[in-house]
C-alpha cells in the first residue's frame, strides 16, 4: 500500500571501510492493532544512515502509533521492522538504546530543576548537560524549577533530552510543537549535525520541518 | 548497572522532592495503629497479645498508599517511554522501582514500627524479632506491591484495584510474619517463620520484576 525508499542525501559518503556506521531502519509490511481497531496495515518504509522520513496524513491515521511502534513501545501484530537487516525486536532493551524518542508529551518533572530533569539521561549517555542545554538555549534557566517553564521552554528541554543521547535513531513526534522560530532553527542545525554524524530522523509533523532531503510517508 | 543506579537516585529525589507522600505513609502508619488501643481498650494484656497483628496489618495497609503513582506518574508524563527507552531492560526498571519503593516506604515504616509495638505494650523480648520479620516483610510488601502496580498500569478504577490484588498476594507474608513475632512472645522459637519469609523474598526477588516487567511493556503499547 505504500512504499517508500528515502534517498540518500548525497553529501553524506559511507566510506567502505566502516560498515558499523551503515545502519538502515526499514519496515517491511508492517501493521497494529490498537485494540479491535487496525491502525494501519502494509505500511513499508526505508531509511538510510543520514536520511529522513516524514510522517504524514489526517489527525488518527496513526502517525505516532508508527512512530511508537519504530521505538518498540508497541508490537506490530504483523510484518517486520529490520535494523541493518536484523530484526530490530529482537532484544527490545537493546533497540532502546538506539532510539531518542520525542512524544507528545515532554516527559517534564514539575518538582525537579531543568537540570536534575536531564541528570538520568545524561547518566545513560555520560554527556555533559550544560553542553546539551546550550544547543536549545536554556542554559540560563538550568536552575529553575521546570514547572515555571512555559510550554514552549519544555518542549526544548525535552530536545535537550535528544541532544543527550547517544542514540542513531531519532523518532520525533510533532517536534515543533510551540517552539518559537528562533528555537526552529536551532532544532533545524541539531537535526542537521544528527543526519551528518549518519543518523537517522523519523518524524510525525503537520508543519514543515527543517529537514532539508526528506521523504514524505503519507499515511491514510 | 550504571543506568540502574541513576534510575534510583532519579527515582529517590523525586522522592525528597515530593516529601509529603512519603510522609503521608508513615503518618498513616502511626495514626491507624494508635486507633487500636482506643478502640480495644488499653488494657495491656489484651493489647500486648494482639500488637503483633496490628503492627503488620497497619504496615502492609501504609505501603500500599505510595504505590497507586509508583508508575502512574512516569506514565502520565511520558517518562515511562524514556526509561524503557534507556537500554536498560523492563525487569530491571521495575527492580529499581521496588528497591525505591521500599527505601522510601519500608525503611521509614521499619523505623517507625519499634516504638509502634512499645506504645502497643507488645512484650519486649518479642521487638527485636518482630523487627527481624518485617525486614524481609517489607522488601516482599514493595516486590509484590510494584507487581501490582505495574500491572493494573493504565487501567481504569486501578486504585480500587490495586488492593484486591495486593492483599491476597501478601496473606502468606502476613501470616508467618505476625507468626514469627506471636511465637518469640510465646517463648518459642521464630527461626522456621523467619526461614520462611527468607524463603518467599528469595522467590519474588527474581519473579516479581520480572512480572511487573511485562507489565510496564503491556502498559505503554
Amino acid at each position: 500500500m505504500h512504499a517508500i525508499r528515502a534517498a540518500r542525501p548525497s553529501r553524506r559518503k559511507c566510506p567502505p571501510g566502516k560498515p558499523e556506521r551503515f545502519v538502515v531502519l526499514t519496515a517491511d509490511e508492517v501493521a497494529v492493532f490498537r485494540g479491535e481497531r487496525l491502525v494501519f496495515r502494509d505500511v513499508s518504509l526505508t531509511v538510510p544512515a543520514g536520511g529522513a522520513l516524514i510522517l504524514a496524513g489526517a489527525n488518527g491515521s496513526g502517525k505516532s502509533t508508527l512512530l511508537r511502534m519504530l521505538a518498540g513501545l508497541v508490537r506490530p501484530a504483523a510484518g517486520l521492522v529490520l535494523w541493518d537487516g536484523a530484526d530490530a525486536f529482537a532484544d527490545l532493551a537493546q533497540h532502546g538504546e538506539r532510539v531518542a524518542y520525542l512524544g507528545h508529551q515532554d516527559a517534564v518533572k514539575p518538582g525537579l530543576t531543568v537540570t536534575e530533569n536531564l541528570q538520568f539521561a545524561a547518566a545513560v549517555s555520560r554527556r555533559t548537560i550544560p553542553a546539551a542545554l546550550e544547543a536549545v538555549g536554556l542554559e540560563a534557566l538550568a536552575d529553575l524549577p521546570s514547572r515555571m517553564l512555559s510550554a514552549g521552554q519544555k518542549r526544548r528541554l525535552a530536545i535537550a533530552r535528544l541532544v543527550l543521547s547517544t542514540a542513531t535513531l531519532w523518532l520525533l513526534d510533532e517536534p515543533t510543537l510551540g517552539l518559537d522560530t528562533a528555537s526552529i532553527d536551532r532544532f533545524g542545525a541539531l537535526l542537521g549535525r544528527h543526519r551528518q554524524g549518519g543518523g537517522i530522523v523519523v518524524a510525525a509533523t503537520h508543519v514543515p520541518l527543517p529537514l532539508p532531503g526528506a521523504t514524505e510517508l503519507r499515511l491514510s | 548497572m550504571r543506568i540502574f543506579w541513576a534510575l534510583l537516585a532519579r527515582d529517590l529525589r523525586l522522592s525528597l522532592r515530593h516529601g509529603a507522600d512519603t510522609l503521608a505513609a508513615l503518618l498513616f502508619f502511626m495514626v491507624t495503629a494508635s486507633l487500636f488501643p482506643l478502640a480495644i481498650g488499653p488494657a495491656p494484656d489484651t493489647l500486648g497479645r494482639i500488637a503483633p497483628g496490628i503492627v503488620w496489618v497497619c504496615a502492609l495497609l501504609a505501603a500500599l498508599l505510595p504505590l497507586d503513582r509508583l508508575f502512574g506518574a512516569d506514565l502520565d508524563d511520558g517518562s515511562l517511554d524514556q526509561l524503557l527507552l534507556s537500554g536498560l531492560p523492563a525487569f530491571a526498571i521495575a527492580a529499581a522501582k521496588s528497591l525505591s519503593h521500599w527505601a522510601v516506604t519500608g525503611v521509614p515504616l521499619l523505623l517507625a514500627a519499634g516504638p509502634v509495638a512499645i506504645m502497643l505494650r507488645m512484650p519486649q523480648d518479642a521487638i527485636p524479632v518482630l523487627l527481624l520479620g518485617l525486614l524481609p516483610g517489607s522488601l516482599l510488601l514493595s516486590l509484590f506491591g510494584t507487581m501490582a502496580a505495574s500491572i493494573v498500569l493504565g487501567a481504569r478504577r486501578g486504585g480500587v484495584l490495586l488492593p484486591l490484588l495486593v492483599l491476597p498476594l501478601v496473606t502468606p507474608v502476613l501470616i508467618f510474619g505476625a507468626a514469627a513475632a506471636d511465637a518469640a512472645a510465646g517463648g518459642f522459637s521464630a527461626r522456621p517463620h523467619l526461614l520462611l519469609l527468607a524463603a518467599m523474598l528469595a522467590a519474588a526477588v527474581p519473579l516479581c520484576p520480572l512480572a511487573a516487567g511485562a507489565g510496564l511493556r503491556a502498559a505503554v503499547e
